[in-house]
């Protein structure tokens, strides 16, 4: 099995990166693009095959250390 | 005094401080390695400045795991003084010792230049030998030291003074162009709200001598020293 985990910043947290992301798109000339947010992507591999077991595990995983849940949002999928 | 200075694989103000604290100060300092388990004989601890693990992840988020960060969140639970400097505060932070988070800087820039602090209060073992209207002119160095906190807690540490430290300018201002790295309510250093816990990110250490340009940051050892000696005398009166 493998977790895929998407960290983001949270809304009320100021994003330098995605500011700056958004200000060069708009440079570019990509008119339509919005907000932008620069998270992170973290691929873990599992060796179990219970799918649950995985998936709290992750979560708490995300809780402690892969994630500061003050500064940040996470979700994830177990495959 | 037995100060204890932490040391994680790229810590890099490990030195430094241990250097004041001997040298300058005349006081007992030794290094602690991340693996050990216990503080031994101490009065009080340093998490040095840095980039311990690299940053990776987060900073300061794989240091708050090791073994000795274990033995500091028992000896602060005790009423131990702990002061973190730079990403000593990241640890503190991440560790959840001290409310709120470090991210990158508003610039996203690196900022490596001297800054002037005021001093909030001098109710705290880090801030009790800084005279009310004395500016600390001492350097920053570093990525990510934008403090941010929720609303709420924000608030808190306002209604519990329990911000030590502004960015100000040259006046004492906390103006916007006086804050380097945008940090909410121009904060450079906090401390919990037993008040035994602190983090700052500028760098006191690196200033605590004449020779060096300033001398300023010194008051903040000076401080902790004399927090030190009062516990000590109460606890023997």
């Amino acid at each position: 099995m493998k977790a895929k985990i998407i960290i983001t910043p949270k809304k009320a947290v100021v994003d330098p990166q995605g500011k700056t992301v958004q200000s060069a798109l708009a440079h570019m000339g990509y008119h339509d693009v919005g907000a932008v947010h620069v998270g992170k992507y973290l691929e873990i591999e599992l060796s179990g095959s219970d799918h649950e077991a995985a998936r709290k595990q992750i979560d708490e995983a995300c809780h402690k250390i892969l994630s500061n849940p003050v500064i940040e949002d996470y979700r994830f999928e177990i495959e | 005094m037995n100060f204890s200075v932490l040391q994680f694989p790229a810590s890099n103000c490990d030195q430094d401080a241990v250097h004041v604290l001997r040298n300058v100060l005349g006081h007992s300092a030794r290094f602690l390695w991340h693996k050990e388990h216990s503080l031994g004989e101490c009065d009080a601890v340093i998490i040095p400045g840095g980039f311990s693990y690299g940053d990776y992840l987060r900073t300061g988020a794989i240091a708050r795991f090791s073994p000795v960060m274990e033995a500091v969140q028992a000896f602060a639970a005790n009423g131990g003084l702990v002061l973190g400097i730079c990403n000593g505060f990241q640890i503190l932070c991440e560790a959840g010792l001290l409310p709120g988070a470090l991210i990158r800087n508003r610039s996203l820039q690196f900022r490596c230049e001297h800054v002037f602090l005021r001093t909030v209060t001098a109710d705290s073992p880090f801030t009790n030998q800084i005279p009310a209207d004395k500016l600390l002119r001492v350097p920053i160095a570093h990525g990510e030291g934008c403090y941010f906190a929720d609303d709420e807690t924000l608030a808190g540490l306002r209604a519990k003074n329990q911000i030590l430290w502004r960015y100000v300018n040259a006046e004492g201002e906390p103006t916007e162009t006086a804050n380097p790295n945008g940090s909410l309510d121009n904060i450079a250093g906090i401390c919990n709200e037993s008040r035994n816990v602190a983090g700052l990110m500028p760098h006191p250490e690196r200033a605590s001598e004449a020779i060096l340009g300033c001398a300023d940051g010194r008051l903040v050892f000076e401080s902790l020293v004399h927090a030190c000696q009062s516990k000590i005398q109460a606890a023997a009166a």
